[in-house]
């Protein structure tokens, strides 16, 4: 990577970050943030939600695969506009119908970050008929399950839990909106109490989950009972 | 100033959000002043007696008589609010949503556990006088035009109650972080 400087513009704020780094990340590093349920520290983007979309120079982008180059020198960050707000809102709304999210029963309640980005919205209902999907629950594993009314195919779970040789534990299966997410069965007979809690936490939604333990924290003392999604971030950030 | 009149009803519901209104606690003296009651669970009248103002719907629909009442409500009442997460989308009943009646009907009378000394004729109930099941538990807004919705299970009381002097007092309703929430 070049240390070449990329200034630019979100929303107003002067920012400056290294060229090649991604939009999400220069514009954390700059203390602006951009909400999301895809990205992951550390992992690489996959753009998959689309929750990060931003205006630049007019156009919209996902923030998370948005590299810094040259030609963004100088370019004007649309983030927190009421029509970017509104899209953000609007997809959120379509995750909502397109899968199962009973919130009420569902043991990632209050921890969950497609439900937390509902409350950021303030969405009260969506605007769009609920699907109501067939999807199958894939629980034959040892230590978690795969809970597919939930998963919202962010790929999360593919791009960032793998073995000590670098293989994943999920892999999907079709495409689109057919696309199911699948374990390894046979890497998964061996996996860890550690790591089977690490895809339940990375996992954005209620899809996957640790066995034996359940509704550990009571309501009121959740991640996000009292503050909102990002709140946290801003903190880490100042 | 009139009293608005409410009308509360529970379709596929748990009486949860009812018992939620009652969560006001000494509020219920203030609601009094403001409201009057017609039909509802509250005081047991059973059918309207005159045109609502506010007619709160808790529970979604899953049988043909809850569309009955749900469109009577709609009739009735200038304002409709869903309340709670089964008048909004289904809830835990419609959690059957992706199983065929069918399923759900044997597992419930003929194959389940239980059925076999209660139900020893393996009759699945088919009074005339039972409501229809219908193939899905509907979301109140997909049978009828809903104005409001206040999401939870139950919704908060405070939810309850500042939307509701907000929609009679013609207040801003200003919601804390804390009060909306899906459970």
């Amino acid at each position: 990577m070049s240390n070449n400087k990329i200034k630019f513009k979100i929303d107003g704020k002067e920012c400056i970050a290294d060229e090649g780094l991604d939009l999400w990340k220069a514009a954390m590093l700059n203390g602006v943030f951009i909400p999301y349920l895809c990205h992951m520290k550390d992992v690489i983007p996959s753009g998959s939600c689309r929750i990060c979309t931003v205006k630049v120079n007019g156009r919209p982008m996902a923030a998370c695969t948005t590299p810094l180059t040259k030609e963004m020198n100088d370019a004007v960050v649309e983030n927190e506009t009421p029509q970017l707000e509104e899209m953000r809102k609007m997809i959120v709304e379509l995750l909502f119908v397109e899968g199962n999210h009973f919130c009420p029963s569902c043991e990632k309640s209050g921890n969950c970050e497609l439900q937390a980005m509902a409350y950021r919205y303030q969405m009260m209902v969506p605007q769009f008929s609920y699907n109501f999907p067939l999807r199958k629950v894939d629980a034959t594993s040892p230590k978690i399950y795969l809970d597919r009314n939930r998963c919202i195919q962010c790929k999360k779970c593919i791009r960032s839990i793998k073995d000590e040789q670098g293989r994943s534990y999920f892999a999907f299966y079709k495409r689109g909106h057919k696309l199911e997410i699948h374990i390894d069965h046979e890497l998964a007979a061996n996996m860890t109490d550690k790591l089977a809690l690490a895809a339940m936490e990375g996992c954005p939604v209620g899809a996957i989950l640790k066995k034996e333990k359940g509704f550990e924290i009571p309501i009121g003392k959740r991640k996000f009972d009292k503050e909102p999604i990002g709140t946290e971030f801003l903190q880490e950030i100042k | 100033m009139s009293k608005a009149i409410v009308a509360t009803a529970s379709l596929a519901g748990c009486f949860g959000c009812h018992m939620s209104i009652l969560d006001i606690d000494e509020k219920i003296l203030q609601l009094i002043e403001l409201v009057e009651f017609n039909k509802s669970p509250i005081d047991d009248i059973k059918e309207f007696t005159k045109k609502c103002d506010v007619g709160l719907i808790e529970g979604g629909c899953c049988n043909s008589e809850n569309i009955e009442n749900l469109i009577n409500f709609r009739k009735n009442c200038k304002i409709l609010i869903s309340v709670g997460e089964c008048a909004i989308m289904g809830g835990l009943p419609a959690l059957r949503n992706s199983i065929p009646v069918k399923e759900c009907l044997e597992e419930a009378y003929l194959g389940g556990p239980t059925t076999g000394v209660c139900n020893s004729e393996k009759i699945i109930p088919n009074d005339e006088e039972l409501p229809m099941i219908l193939d899905k538990v509907y979301p109140c807004h997909e049978i009828v035009k809903i104005d409001y919705f206040l999401p939870g299970c139950p919704p908060r009381a405070e939810l309850i109650w500042e939307a509701l002097v907000a929609l009679l007092t013609g207040k801003e309703l200003k919601l804390p972080y804390e009060v909306v929430k899906f459970d």
